[in-house]
C-alpha cells in the first residue's frame, strides 16, 4: 500500500506537491469537513433530506481532485461531495441537491462534472463514455470516476473496467474503500485480497493507497492521469479509508458494527496527519487553524443560506426537464399541476 | 385470536413461518441478514435461521436474481430481495429472459419457483430513483406473476401464496405500507396458503360506482370511499391485489351492477395496469351497463420530484380519486 505521509505526520516517500499548494489542500480538506458536518447538522433540524457523510474521506477526494485538469470530467456518487466541490461545482448547489431540488443537479456551465450517482455504479460507465468522446474530439482531458468498495461487485464495474481497458479509454476509476457498503463489511464484499488486484483482470496498472494520506492519493491520481493521457489506457486506484459516519442519516451502525469501531480511525484521520506535516514545516499553527475554520464555517453558513433562498421548484421545471420540447399531453398535465 | 400488526411486521412472519416450516426456503439480499433489511422486514431473521438461509449478498442485483432462479431450478425456494424495486432493472436479464421463460423453454420440465420482494413507491422524499412504480412492466411479460399487497394481511398471506407458487413471482410491496397496522391472524400452516394469487377482492361494497385499485391506491380508495359516503356516493371497492394474472371477473360483475369505474394506480397512467383493467371491462358485456366513461387516476408522467410539495402533487392522493369519482358520477 503506497504511502507517502504517515498518520504521526511523517515522510516516508516523495511528497507529489510543495508546502504551499498542501497548505492550499489543507485548507480544502478543512472546508469539506465543515461542509460535511454541517450536511448532518442541517438534516438533523430536517432542512435537509437524506445525507450521506463522508467525515473521513476527505483526503481520498480532495487528493483525487488536486492533480486534475480543469476540463477533466468527474463522475462521482451521492458521497462525494467534497471531490465535486474540488473540480468545480458549488458548495450551494451540493446543498440545494440536498435539500431536495433537481436543480442541485445542474451544474454551471463548463463545470466538466456529473451530477452524483444515486445508482450504485451505474455511473463508471458513463465515465467512459465520456473518456471516449475525449479521445474522439482530440481533446485533452480524462474522465475520473469514484466509487466505493460495494460498487466494485456490480456488473457495471466490471464492464467499465474492461470497456476502457480494450478501448484505451483515458479513465482514472477511484474506489473509496470506506470498509463498508450500508452494512456489508468488505470483506464480505469481495474474496478479492485487495480491490487494486481487480486490475489485473483488466490488463491495467492497479494500485492500492492509503486513503487517508492526501499524498499518497495525490501522487496516484498524478500517475494514472498522466498513463490515460498518454494513451496508456485507464488505472484502478484503490484509496483505503474508513468511513466515520454512518451510511446515511437513516441508518444506524450500531447495528453492523461496535460503537468503539470507528476509534483507531480517528487516530488515523487525514487532516490531523496534514496538519502534522504542515506543523512541522512552520507552514501552520494554531492561529492558521482557527482562521481557516472560521473561514470554512462562514462559507457553509453563506452556502446553505444561498440554497434555502432558492425560491421553491415551480411545477413548470418538472415538466419543462422532461423533453427538450414540451409535448402537449404534458403541457396539459402541467396546467393540472399549478392547480 | 385476532390482532393487529404492521405490514412489515406480517411479511418478517411470513418469511419466518416459511423459513421454519420448509427448509428449502432461503433469503438472499443487501443488507437483509446483519442489518434486517433496508425497511426492517427481515429483522431477527438471520440470528434465528443462520447465515446459510438468510444471506447478505455482495452488491449484485443481477447475480441475486440469477442465482435465485438457478437455485429455482434445482427444487429450491428462494425468496430474493431487492433493496428498491427501482433496481430490479440491474438484474432484468434473469427476470425477463431467463425466469419467465425457461419453464417454457425447457419444454414445461423445469420450474422456477423464485420470488423476487421489492419495496416499490414514493412519497418517502427519496427521489426519482428510489420511488418508481415499476409493476406494469413486469406484467407485460409473458411467464410472470405480479403481485401488490394493499392490507397487512394480504401481505402474510400473498407472500405465502407467492412461495408456494411454482412459477417467478415479482412481489411488489409498497414503502408507505410498511408501517401501516391492520387486522391481522397468522397461519402455522405455510404449505396450504389461504390467498390465491389471481384472485381480486371486493373489499367495500356499494352501487353508485366501482373503483379497481391494488396496493396503496387500495387504501387511498377506501378513504376516498368513506369521504364520498358523506355526499352521499355509495362506491364499491376493489382490490385487485394481483395485476397478473389479473382477475377481471369481480370488475366486471361490479360495474354491471354500478354502472361507473374508475382505476387507480400510482403508476403513471400511460401503457399502465389501469388501461388493461378498462380494456378487460369494455372487452365483456360490462360494457353495455356503462352509465359513463371511465377514468384512470394514476401518477404524472414524469420521474418522481425529489420537493415533497411537487411528489404529492405527482403521486395520485386521496382526493384525486374523490374528484374523478364526482366526475364520472356529474357526466
Ligand atoms: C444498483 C443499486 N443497488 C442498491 C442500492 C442501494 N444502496 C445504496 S448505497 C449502497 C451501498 C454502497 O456501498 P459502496 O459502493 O461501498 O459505497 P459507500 O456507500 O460505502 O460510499 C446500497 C446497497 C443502490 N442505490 N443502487
Amino acid at each position: 500500500m503506497l504511502q507517502i505521509l504517515t498518520p504521526e505526520g511523517d515522510l516516508v516517500g516523495e511528497p507529489p506537491v510543495d508546502v504551499e499548494r498542501t497548505v492550499s489542500l489543507y485548507q480544502q480538506m478543512i472546508e469539506a469537513r465543515a461542509y460535511d458536518r454541517k450536511g448532518m447538522a442541517l438534516q438533523k433540524q430536517g432542512r435537509l433530506a437524506t445525507y450521506a457523510p463522508f467525515e473521513g474521506q476527505e483526503a481520498a477526494q480532495i487528493g483525487a481532485a488536486a492533480p486534475l485538469g480543469d476540463d477533466d470530467w468527474v463522475v462521482a456518487t451521492y458521497r462525494d461531495a467534497a471531490l465535486m466541490w474540488a473540480q468545480g461545482y458549488p458548495w450551494e448547489l451540493l446543498f440545494l441537491g440536498r435539500v431536495g431540488d433537481e436543480r442541485g443537479g445542474s451544474p454551471p456551465d463548463h463545470v466538466p462534472v456529473l451530477p452524483p450517482s444515486i445508482t450504485v455504479g451505474g455511473h463508471m460507465v458513463h465515465a467512459v463514455g465520456l473518456a471516449w468522446a475525449a479521445r474522439l474530439l482530440g481533446e485533452e482531458r480524462i474522465a475520473l470516476t469514484s466509487f466505493g468498495d460495494g460498487a466494485t461487485s456490480e456488473g457495471d464495474f466490471h464492464e467499465a473496467m474492461n470497456f476502457a481497458a480494450v478501448f484505451d479509454t483515458p479513465c482514472v476509476f477511484l474506489c473509496q474503500n470506506n470498509g463498508y457498503a450500508i452494512s456489508l463489511p468488505r470483506e464480505a464484499q469481495t474474496r478479492s485480497e485487495t480491490i487494486a488486484i481487480k486490475a489485473d483482470a483488466y490488463g491495467v496498472p492497479g494500485v492500492q493507497v492509503d486513503g487517508n494520506d492526501l499524498f499518497a492519493v495525490v501522487s496516484a491520481v498524478t500517475t494514472a492521469r498522466q498513463s490515460a493521457l498518454a494513451g496508456a489506457g485507464p488505472t484502478l486506484i484503490e484509496a483505503v479509508t474508513y468511513r466515520l459516519g454512518p451510511h446515511t442519516t437513516a441508518d444506524d451502525p450500531k447495528r453492523y458494527r461496535p460503537d468503539d469501531e470507528p476509534d483507531p480511525w480517528r487516530e488515523r484521520d487525514p487532516l490531523v496527519r496534514a496538519r502534522r506535516y504542515l506543523e512541522a514545516a512552520d507552514a501552520w499553527d494554531e492561529e492558521s487553524e482557527r482562521a481557516a475554520t472560521d473561514r470554512a464555517t462562514e462559507t457553509m453558513d453563506r452556502a446553505i443560506e444561498l440554497a434555502e433562498a432558492t425560491p421553491d421548484t415551480a411545477p413548470d421545471h418538472v415538466f419543462e426537464g422532461m423533453f427538450a420540447e414540451m409535448p402537449p399531453h404534458l403541457r396539459q398535465q402541467l396546467g393540472e399541476a399549478r392547480r | 385470536m385476532p390482532e393487529t400488526t404492521t405490514y412489515a411486521k406480517a411479511l418478517n412472519t411470513a418469511l419466518a413461518g416459511l423459513l421454519a416450516g420448509d427448509e428449502r426456503v432461503f433469503l438472499m439480499g443487501e443488507d437483509v441478514g446483519v442489518y434486517g433489511g433496508a425497511f426492517g422486514v427481515s429483522d431477527g431473521l438471520l440470528d434465528r435461521f443462520g447465515e446459510d438461509r438468510v444471506r447478505d449478498t455482495p452488491i449484485s442485483e443481477d447475480a441475486i436474481v440469477g442465482a435465485g432462479v438457478g437455485a429455482a431450478l434445482t427444487g429450491m425456494l428462494p425468496i430474493v430481495e431487492i433493496q428498491f424495486s427501482d433496481f430490479v432493472v440491474n438484474a432484468m436479464d434473469p427476470l425477463i429472459n431467463q425466469a419467465a421463460k425457461l419453464h417454457f423453454m425447457y419444454g414445461g420440465r423445469a420450474n422456477v419457483p423464485l420470488v423476487i420482494r421489492a419495496p416499490g413507491g414514493g412519497g418517502t422524499g427519496a427521489a426519482a430513483q428510489h420511488s418508481q412504480s415499476l409493476e406494469a412492466w413486469f406484467a407485460h411479460i409473458p411467464g410472470l406473476k405480479v403481485v401488490l399487497p394493499a392490507t397487512v394481511q394480504d401481505a402474510h398471506d400473498l407472500l405465502i401464496a407467492a412461495v408456494r407458487d411454482p412459477n417467478p413471482v415479482v412481489f411488489l410491496e409498497h414503502k408507505l405500507l410498511y408501517k401501516t397496522e391492520g387486522h391481522f391472524e397468522a397461519t402455522d400452516d405455510v404449505e396450504n396458503p389461504v390467498a390465491k394469487i389471481g384472485e381480486s377482492r371486493v373489499i367495500r361494497h356499494g352501487s353508485d360506482l366501482t373503483i379497481a385499485a391494488y396496493s396503496i391506491m387500495t387504501i387511498r380508495a377506501l378513504q376516498a370511499a368513506e369521504q364520498l359516503a358523506d355526499d352521499g356516493i355509495d362506491v364499491e371497492v376493489i382490490d385487485l391485489r394481483t395485476v397478473r394474472p389479473l382477475d377481471i371477473g369481480p370488475v366486471r360483475e361490479s360495474v354491471m351492477k354500478t354502472g361507473r369505474l374508475v382505476v387507480a394506480h400510482e403508476a403513471p397512467i400511460p401503457v399502465g395496469v389501469g388501461a388493461e383493467v378498462v380494456a378487460g371491462v369494455v372487452e365483456s358485456n360490462a360494457l353495455d351497463y356503462l352509465l359513463a366513461p371511465v377514468r384512470r387516476v394514476g401518477a404524472m408522467d414524469v420521474p418522481m420530484p425529489y420537493a415533497k410539495d411537487l411528489e404529492q402533487a405527482v403521486i395520485p392522493q386521496t382526493g384525486d380519486i374523490v374528484d374523478a369519482v364526482k366526475e364520472v358520477i356529474k357526466s
